[in-house]
């Protein structure tokens, strides 16, 4: 009975104030939406990043008129070398070949390329990554070599972008989260104000505090998890649309999002929505409304 | 029963205090008025009977509980012993008579069952038999303050405390629900009553406490309004 009761009662409070109800749906989906997205960027990138930091090479590129004996010479000494894993040469032809499967798809490209405007280099895996500086140092000023360049720097870079997108997805997440928790301050305070009979009523002939105040909780659990489902829904929509539709191509280079890290948003989501309303309505009934 | 000991409340602001040292007993099954002009305090006692509010000083017990110290958790099993009526009936309009008394059972958790058993029961106490369907706006004020008295008394508590019941209505009608709330009186109930009201008073005869800015001036077994 009792239950039915506190059911009963989260519905029609739900539907005594239906446009505020949506506009706190709303808001609550777009901001758990936004941390959604930012966590699966993050677990996405860092994926990302174990992927690509195993794979990142130090190229060094000779110059156009190196000589046969700075040549040999160079990869007698990275052959040696203590900081090196592995070693590979590869020639201007090599290069050419690789650029033109590269870039098959840009085929006035590869024919405005000459095959020897395509630099020979060393491809130098190192031991450990982060020694790119110590590589550097000894290799730089050496006769014959044009530029040594760290693919790490390059991927750095690329995950800066990654990481200020998840960033703005974070705050915006927040923004919209203290939105929908005023909202949900104001959704219990119109709610309180509409039954306040009652509650003087129940108070007065001794109702327990949560039989009171449960319908009102319940009232802003419920919206949280509507909202949470409406984001579920926006990040699958846009799965579909943008990283499985627009962005297809770049899938070798972004992977695709695992469907079952899709689905374990639902319950992070839920959770969520469902505590920090469920808190947020709280604390406006014990300490604002003090029902 | 319901004993103060030394009660002192200042409300916040307040220049002065609305119940200054105050100490009074009330035994089980005791019928009492408290008396005095508007502002005296006696409203304030029932609020500290209730534990709406707090005393800045003494001891307030009912039931044989101090509840000065009472853990505020415990507040609404407390008040479950406790009827209260008020001079504004305080119901609620969108229910039935039967609806409003049957709320007050539903809320502290009794069953639909009890409920239907018990409600057309203290119903008929009151002199509503027959109109437990009809809503607040379609009935008389005595017939809505009989409905409070229902509700008050549906859960058979100890103590009823009565807030100006007959503030709303005219003589005849008080004269009615006195005599109710003497019939509840009977029953073993301790009635504890706040009224400004001469006629009612001297009528009934029963134990008289005055009040005047917050100080206890009179305490008569028989008394009359003075």
């Amino acid at each position: 009975m009792r239950a039915k009761y506190v059911l009963s009662e989260v519905i029609t409070g739900l539907w005594r104030n239906v446009t505020m109800t949506v506009a706190m749906i709303i808001t609550m989906a777009v901001s758990l939406a936004m941390l959604g997205a930012s966590l699966l960027l993050y677990t996405q990138v860092s994926d990302m990043q174990d992927f690509y930091y195993g794979k990142v090479e130090v190229s060094i590129f000779l110059k156009n008129d190196v000589t046969e004996a700075q040549r040999s010479s160079l990869q007698s000494d990275l052959k040696v070398d203590p900081l090196v894993q592995n070693l590979i040469y590869e020639s201007r032809d090599t290069a050419y070949q690789r650029f033109k499967t590269q870039f098959k798809d840009a085929p006035d490209l590869v024919n405005a390329t000459k095959p020897d405007s395509l630099p020979e280099s060393f491809r130098v895996k190192l031991k450990n990554p982060e020694q790119f500086q110590s590589m550097y140092d000894k290799y730089s000023g050496r006769e014959g070599i044009g530029e040594i360049i760290d693919q790490r720097k390059l991927l750095g870079k690329i995950f800066g972008i990654f990481n200020s997108v998840q960033n703005v997805a974070l705050a915006v997440a927040i923004v919209q989260g203290l939105a929908a928790l005023l909202l949900v301050a104001n959704m219990i305070q119109i709610a309180a104000y509409s039954k306040r009979r009652e509650v003087a009523v129940m108070k007065l002939v001794g109702a327990s505090n949560w039989f009171i105040q449960a319908p009102f909780v319940l009232e802003a659990v419920f919206a949280g998890l509507v909202g949470a489902i409406g984001a579920f829904g926006v990040l699958w929509l846009l799965k579909l649309v943008v990283l499985d539709g627009a962005l297809k191509s770049l899938q070798n280079v972004f992977p695709p999002i695992p469907d079952t890290r899709m689905w374990l948003m639902l319950p992070i989501l839920a959770g969520v929505g469902a505590a920090v309303n469920a808190i947020a309505g709280w604390v406006t009934l014990r300490f604002y409304v003090r029902v | 029963m319901i004993q103060l000991e030394h009660v002192t409340k200042t409300y916040p602001k307040a220049s002065r205090p609305s119940l200054d040292d105050v100490s009074v007993s009330i035994d089980k099954g005791d019928f009492v008025f408290f008396i005095g002009p508007s502002g005296s305090g006696k409203s304030t006692i029932i609020k500290l009977l209730l534990h709406e509010i707090t005393p800045n000083a003494g001891k307030v017990y009912v039931n044989e509980r101090d509840v000065t110290t009472m853990r505020s958790w415990k507040i609404p099993t407390f008040r479950r012993s406790i009827g209260c009526v008020f001079q504004d009936f305080r119901l609620l309009p969108n229910r039935t008579a039967y609806e409003n008394v049957a709320f007050a059972l539903e809320v502290i958790g009794k069953s639909k069952g009890v409920a239907r058993r018990v409600v057309p029961e203290v119903l008929e106490l009151v002199g509503l038999g027959g109109k437990e369907h009809r809503y607040p706006h379609e009935l008389s004020g005595g017939e809505q303050q009989r409905v409070a008295v229902a509700r008050a008394f549906v859960n058979r508590p100890l103590i009823l405390l009565a807030d100006e019941p007959t503030g709303n209505l005219d003589p005849d009608t008080s004269v009615e629900i006195m005599r109710l709330l003497d019939r509840i009186n009977r029953t073993g109930t301790t009635v504890v009553m706040v009224t400004h009201d001469s006629n009612i008073v001297n009528q009934m005869r029963r134990r008289v406490v005055e009040i005047e800015s917050g100080r206890i001036v009179r305490d008569q077994p028989r008394g009359v309004y003075g």
